[in-house]
């Protein structure tokens, strides 16, 4: 089968190259791996996020380009016109399991739960595609695990490091912090931070890129682990961030009735994927202990005390109404919040602007 | 803003003044980051050597509260060297002549003696980003936070003005808006001026729209702001409130004054998640919804209308906020209140405001629409004042401003600049941040001061200190940090245990009435303790 994807203008038409048979169009600068990914050809990563620059490091990605001797990593070879090229070729999965065997062959088999991180599966998976089952081998091994850096946000199970650098590269890249670095070379490189320290004390701000775009869970949000013995699936709600103004999206973490992790949303309009130590972390408040869960009124006593809705809602109502009827439309304010979405500033306004006919309301921009 | 978000990566030259956003929007600033990456210049003003000014390649240490000095002399200079865009002021802008006329009296040496930017570097900056072919402003609070905010802002839009940089990809006059959906509280009508779509109450048509809308008349007279609220409450002349979701005695500048306003009140409801010092005071309290149990709509700092959607159920018998809000109305006998779903109150505010009419609550799901989205169909508008800006005129007007000294200025008595501002991990009065372990990283406050400062004064890093103001005193711990520049210290206000409202809020604009949190005058001893 042959299709023709679009190839309107004369340039267009001559950036053609032929992928598992079909011919496909292409732009300037695409690599073979973006090309493969338009025509969905499943080609397998470990070093790859489309958020980074092309690293070449894993060369799980290889395609058969006809006319060359070796396969290729596609996520670094550019795109020409008139290539042919193989991206599931017996030679090439062969190769790629070879690779494979080879990178888990220093990693102890573990469960990987998933909520250590958005891409924490992705070796997981290809294991299993692959049928790689091994373990580690003697004598081999790919990290130092970090037990004693015991913040309650990242782990550092390095243990199941396959120094793919991604968390390296997030960190410089996209965060322009640079916290993360790497020490030796071969089998003993060695993920770190500064002066082989913890994260706290280097120019780590804990926005967690490195956890969510680590292919192994080797890095580890800590937090969402607290909640891997629940046995409810993990649901995915996506929203936005509570925090500040630049309104990143995020995908709430739940298990049954409980918060348990965000994460940030690759394609989220605001942020690209990213997120900061608000927006990861800090989102424990919502199911916090001392949340009020009751409506409250005050009694003869002078205290605040536990009531019904309806009680507390006449109650409400009675004093808005007496001002009202006692101060005309000028006695009553109110102010809106600058947490809250839409709905409540909306309805907010419109409760006074419709009770006391006045525009005695504002919002807490003013601090 | 008036660029969106992913212009951020597309200026030559970055211009950002007040605005510590590393720590305040981090998500924004590493856009701004990987800017610098494929080349641009950034040029960062701020009292404090913010961790932008590290990354900036030319930072303006200014003294706090002199915005307006730096930027005239940047104007000055910019006319001086014949930068002026002339080709933009003619088609775009009006009463230039008479701008350029009154910034030639403003010499970069004139605005030394007054911000201590040294004047060669006022007119680097100037040339720098007048010369470029995109530059972009970017700001926040440390501009508005002042009883001359207005003054900055417009100071700001001069200059952008004069050099075109402004309507186009890469440019623009960008404030940051502090919290999630600051934004959109205002795009709803939460305002003593404006009807939902920021429709001025005076204009009679709006005022006639609504009342209709809404059956019953409103008249078309400004409301008070909240600051003049709260001093109605302490005067006896206000008598019922409701509060939502705010704080207000941690995060009012003026916490002894907010205090006795609220005590005051006959009627005090507060609707928040947390029996909070100000829910202390209320009559009743009634328990809203947290994010993450609430479906609705957040507008961002871009004006992209998103939506928030509920993942967990409700704590206990909290509510959402729209309908506690209504019952209460419709207990008052107020009609129009009968609403089903938060679906009913966006889908009703879209078709009362000029900006949304083309929205709705499936379009806000997409999250692909940036306000103004004046009728159906329209694809929003991520860029403004591409061909008009919202005047009588369409067109940009100048205007004069000048130098005015802070509300209060440091003096024998008092000799030390406080600024206020906000750290990475705790936002505004630690609500939500004080509840979800980030004291791993700032479990009190401290009070930033200069090494130096710190010897002379008689201080000791790691021990406490006294600041006092004209209005009263704190005491926290003190941290010497080379971040602050010498007579002048630092400290956020997120700590209930440290009120430094105590301190702050001698002045507000008096346009926008926002306090100047910025800049306070203080005398720091240490104690023992
Ligand atoms: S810690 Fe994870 S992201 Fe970093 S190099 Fe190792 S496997 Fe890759
Ligand atoms: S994740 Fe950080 S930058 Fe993004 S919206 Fe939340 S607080 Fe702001
Ligand atoms: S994904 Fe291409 S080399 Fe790793």
């Amino acid at each position: 089968m042959t299709t023709h994807t679009t190839a309107s203008t004369p340039e267009a038409r001559e950036l053609v190259l032929t992928m598992d048979g079909q011919e496909v169009s292409f732009s300037v600068g695409e690599t073979l791996y973006q090309v493969s990914q338009r025509l969905r050809t499943e080609v397998p990563t470990l070093c790859y996020d489309d958020r980074l620059d092309p690293f070449g490091g894993c060369r799980l990605c290889v395609v058969e380009v006809e006319g060359q001797r070796n396969p290729v990593a596609s996520c670094t070879t550019q795109a020409l016109p008139g290539m042919v090229v193989h991206t599931r070729s017996e030679r090439v999965e062969r190769h790629r399991k070879t690779l494979l065997e080879l990178v888990v062959s220093e990693n102890p088999e573990a469960r990987i739960d998933p909520l250590r991180g958005h891409a924490s599966q992705e070796l997981h998976h290809l294991r299993e595609r692959y049928g790689v089952t091994g373990e580690r081998m003697q004598g081999r091994k790919s990290g130092h695990s970090r037990p004693d850096d015991d913040n309650p946000f990242i782990a550092r199970d390095y243990d199941q490091c396959i120094s793919c650098y991604r968390c390296v590269r997030v960190c410089a890249e996209r965060e322009g912090d640079y916290a993360i670095s790497v020490k030796g070379r071969g089998f003993a490189t060695q993920i770190t931070v500064e002066f082989d320290g913890h994260l706290r004390d280097s120019a780590c701000t804990f926005c967690g890129q490195c956890v969510q775009t680590c292919p192994t869970g080797a890095l580890a949000d800590r937090k969402a682990l607290r909640a891997e013995a629940r046995p409810e699936p993990i649901v995915a709600t996506r929203s936005i961030c509570p925090y500040c103004g630049v309104g990143c999206s995020v995908d709430l973490l739940s298990k049954g009735d409980r918060l348990v992790g965000i994460r940030p949303a690759m394609d989220g309009p605001a942020n690209l994927g990213a997120l900061c130590v608000k927006g990861q972390f800090a989102f424990d408040w919502v199911q916090s202990e001392d949340r009020l869960t009751t409506p409250l009124v005050r009694g003869k006593d002078g205290q605040l005390h536990p009531a019904t809705w309806d009680e507390a809602l006449d109650r409400a109502a009675a004093g808005f109404a007496k001002a009202r009827d006692e101060h005309g439309q000028h006695g009553t304010y109110a102010i809106a919040s600058g947490r809250a979405p839409h709905e409540s500033a909306y309805a907010i306004q419109k409760f006074i602007r419709v009770s006391y006919g006045s525009n005695y309301i504002d919002n807490c921009s003013r601090a | 803003m008036s660029n969106p978000l992913a212009d951020m990566e597309k200026p030559e030259v970055i211009f950002a003044i007040g605005t510590n956003m590393t720590e305040c929007h981090p998500v924004a600033a590493t856009r701004l980051k990987r800017a610098l990456r494929s080349g641009a210049k950034m040029i960062v003003a701020d009292p404090r050597r913010i961790p932008l000014a590290e990354a900036a390649d030319l930072y303006l240490p200014l003294r706090v509260g002199t915005d307006v000095a730096l930027l005239l002399g940047m104007a000055h200079v910019i006319d001086r060297e014949g930068l002026v865009n002339r080709e933009f002021m003619e088609a775009r802008t009006e009463e230039a002549e008479a701008f350029l006329e009154h910034v030639r009296q403003f010499t970069p040496e004139w605005a030394q003696s007054i911000c201590g930017v040294p004047a060669a570097d006022i007119e680097r900056a100037a040339l720098m980003y007048a010369r470029a072919e995109r530059g972009a402003i970017y700001y926040t609070l440390g501009i508005t936070e002042h009883i001359c905010g207005v003054d900055n802002v417009q100071s700001l839009c001069n200059l952008a003005l004069m050099t075109g940089h402004i309507g186009r990809e890469g440019t623009g006059i960008n404030p940051m808006r502090g919290q999630n959906n600051i934004q959109g509280a205002g795009d709803c009508g939460a305002l003593p001026n404006n009807f939902p779509g920021f429709q001025p109450v005076t204009d009679p048509a709006h005022a006639k729209r609504f009342s209709e809308a809404y059956g019953r008349e409103i008249e078309a007279v400004k409301g008070i702001t909240k600051v003049q609220a709260l001093d109605r409450a302490a005067h006896g002349e206000l008598w019922a409130m409701l509060i939502c979701g705010e704080n207000t005695l941690v995060s009012d500048p003026d916490r002894d004054h907010c205090d006795k306003a609220l005590r005051a009140l006959d009627h005090l409801v507060v609707i928040d998640l947390f029996r909070t010092e100000t829910a202390e005071l209320a009559d009743v309290v009634l328990p809203a919804t947290a994010w993450g149990e609430t479906d609705g709509v957040f507008t961002n700092t871009e004006r992209r209308v998103q939506r928030v959607r509920a993942a967990v159920p409700p704590m206990g018998q909290a509510k959402p906020e729209w309908w506690i809000v209504a019952q209460i109305a419709k207990r008052m006998g107020s009609p129009g209140f009968d609403w089903q779903s938060p679906q009913e109150v966006f889908d009703e505010l879209c078709s009362l405001s000029g900006i949304y009419k083309g929205l709705d609550w499936e379009k806000a799901g997409t999250a692909a629409y940036h306000w103004p989205v004046p009728e159906p169909g329209h694809p929003g508008t991520p860029r403004l004042h591409e061909h008009d800006f919202p005047t009588a005129s369409g067109r940009g007007k100048f205007v004069r401003v000048g130098f005015r000294d802070p509300a209060e200025v440091v003096s024998e008595r008092f000799p030390v600049w406080l600024t206020t501002g906000r750290r990475l991990q705790h936002y505004h009065t630690r609500t939500m941040t004080g509840r979800a372990g980030m004291h791993y990283f700032v479990p009190e406050e401290v009070l930033e001061v200069h090494p130096d400062d710190v010897a002379a004064w008689g201080l000791q890093d790691g021990q406490w200190c006294r600041v006092s103001g004209s209005k009263g005193a704190v005491e926290m711990k003190v941290q010497a940090n080379d971040r602050s520049p010498r007579g002048t210290v630092f400290c956020s206000f997120s700590f209930g245990d440290v009120p430094v409202n105590v301190l702050t809020g001698a002045g507000y604009d008096p346009i926008t009435e926002t306090a100047e949190l910025k800049v306070c005058p203080v005398r720091v001893e240490a104690v023992a303790r």
